[in-house]
């Protein structure tokens, strides 16, 4: 297979920080429209490894292809066919929902703005709350708002960096069936979650502890693989081996 | 067993929304005593009213014998509240932040050294207690954020989402380090959005839109789902999983493969909707499925 089989590739990735390796030379392929589900505890690398797959960090070696393209040469390049949401939402609290579409549109330079904004808002279930205030709207909408402003441009490649944390298990519910049916269009998901539910929504995992994939496989190959009846134990019972002391 | 909190009637509203509708509940010392409910169901707001920051309209809430309105400062020294966003001086130590906390709550100096001492300990924080709080990993911090709360010894600890955005084995620390405290005597009343946390409290309130709706311990709340719940794989679960509530009318959800039906529904039924032989076990289900259960039949019927 070439690069462009896989959606994301990345060969003995490494980021230094003065002497500590936040990723330590690390390996594996995402295939396309696969929802991929990057795993650790706070502080293993996770999102040292998303800002550099997204062109933001530069590796100190090692090499990460995104979509055809080689984050180290052009990450600008990056940009365009990817989307990015964080736990954060950057959405600008005191614009309307409308506003917020519409500024995110003019980022990606999307083109038939007007329909754009007028599909992300359906597909957000956010009809009717066009002149909400953003500020006001209850944490599940918000969150379908800012998905809906990361996938304007509708990239090929969508990170998630823990979309749904403090989000009530019903909204996560329908988060996730977005997600499922992105992803069945064709869009690889790369997410990373704390939590093991969610995690079994994912095709594939991998579990990083102290800057290196520690495991990789589908949720039942991980209970399998470690003999374990759910994540949560599979996950306990690998990282917790060094503890959390980085 | 002595009442730590007396919550009766409790109404609050701001501007057209009424936030908190009337909630009653008692919570006995030492127990862990847990509000779940969808975003935006009116838990942070009664927290605040506990937690004697925000005065109700109606009704009252008793905290250690004392009411929230009038003995807000009396209270303040006996409880300690932590919200998702605790304040930690970032360019501080950790022994710092203690000791800033301890000395705005006026603990005695005489007090501090051994009380600092003993809560580096207990959090097994003493080996970074010279590393500034802004270079703790997450786990670290949260954990940092309770010795800080507990600094003075409070009675009730009242806990927002304090998990949030923290990893697996950081919680299962962080609920080892509360289910101690509460050994020692301490109460509880926190809020979560997951459910595993949930399954962990003593009792439970499920409030939605501002009532509670359902209470009891996790396994009454489990048992709140009518016939328990029936579970099966799917290669499209959110599919059939829409496919089976719509022309049941039974409440499904998904589990990552899994499609759960809970409800008015037969085995039979759910093998006609899908339209192809799967295999369906039963079983008795868990909190997150009552949780799915109850916001959606209570009040989207």
């Amino acid at each position: 297979m070439t690069d462009n089989d896989y959606a994301v590739t990345l060969e003995n990735l490494t980021r230094k920080f003065g002497d500590f390796t936040a990723v330590d030379d690390v390996s594996f392929s995402v295939n396309r429209g696969e929802i991929f589900g990057f795993l650790g505890a706070n502080g293993a690398g996770k999102s040292t490894t998303i800002r550099m797959l997204c062109g933001i960090l530069k590796p100190t070696s090692g090499r990460g292809i995104v979509g055809g393209v080689d984050i180290s040469r052009t990450p600008e390049k990056v940009k365009s066919f990817i989307g990015y949401m964080s736990q954060k939402f950057s959405l600008y609290d005191d614009l309307t929902v409308e506003e917020n579409l519409n500024f995110f549109a003019g980022i990606y330079g999307v083109k038939n703005r007007k329909d754009a904004v007028n599909r992300a808002i359906e597909s957000a279930g956010l009809a009717g709350r066009e002149k909400k205030m953003t500020g006001s709207l209850p944490v599940g909408w918000k969150q379908q708002l800012s998905l809906a402003s990361a996938v304007m441009h509708n990239p090929d490649i969508l990170f998630l960096d823990e979309p749904t944390s403090g989000v009530d298990p019903v909204s996560r519910r329908k988060f996730w069936e977005t997600i499922r049916a992105k992803s069945d269009d064709g869009t690889t998901v790369f997410v990373t979650t704390h939590y093991m539910t969610e995690a079994e929504y994912c095709d594939r995992l991998s579990i990083m502890r102290a800057g290196k994939v520690i495991a990789l496989g589908s949720p039942d190959e991980l209970k399998r693989k470690n003999d374990r009846d759910t994540l949560e134990d599979v996950f306990v019972s690998l990282v917790q081996q060094t503890g959390d002391t980085r | 067993m002595s009442t730590v909190v007396r919550v009766q009637g409790l109404t609050k509203s701001f501007k057209e929304v009424q936030a908190v509708k009337g909630i009653s509940f008692d919570v006995a010392k030492g127990e862990v005593f847990g509000l779940v409910g969808p975003d935006g169901a009116g838990k942070t707001t009664a927290m605040r009213i506990l937690a004697a920051i925000l005065a109700p309209d109606r009704g009252s809430a008793e905290i250690l014998g004392m009411d929230t309105t009038s003995s807000r400062e009396k209270i303040h020294d006996r409880i300690a509240y932590m919200s998702q966003r605790f304040g930690l001086y970032q360019d501080l130590t950790v022994e710092e932040n203690i000791r800033f906390y301890a000395d705005m709550y006026g603990v005695e100096k005489k007090q501090q050294e051994s009380g600092i001492k003993k809560l580096l300990n207990w959090s097994s924080l003493t080996q970074f207690r010279k590393r500034p709080a802004g270079k703790l990993s997450g786990g670290m911090k949260q954990k940092l954020g309770l010795a800080c709360a507990l600094v003075h010894t409070p009675e009730l600890l009242l806990l927002d989402e304090p998990t949030n955005g923290v990893d697996p084995v950081s919680r299962k620390e962080f609920w080892n380090l509360l289910y101690k405290l509460v050994d020692e005597g301490l109460t509880i009343i926190m809020t979560t959005a997951y459910l595993d946390e949930a399954e962990r409290c003593h009792r439970l309130a499920f409030m939605n839109k501002g009532e509670i709706t359902a209470r009891g311990t996790p396994g009454e709340i489990v048992r709140l789902i009518p016939g328990g719940v029936y579970k099966f794989k799917s290669d499209n679960p959110f599919e059939e999983s829409n496919l089976v509530s719509s022309k049941t009318g039974a409440v499904s959800t998904v589990f990552g493969s899994q499609v759960h039906v809970m409800g008015d529904v037969t085995e039979q039924d759910i093998q006609t909707t899908v339209g192809r032989s799967v295999q369906i076990s039963k079983t008795q289900g868990s909190v997150e499925d009552a949780f799915v259960y109850l916001s959606e039949t209570v009040y989207d019927r």
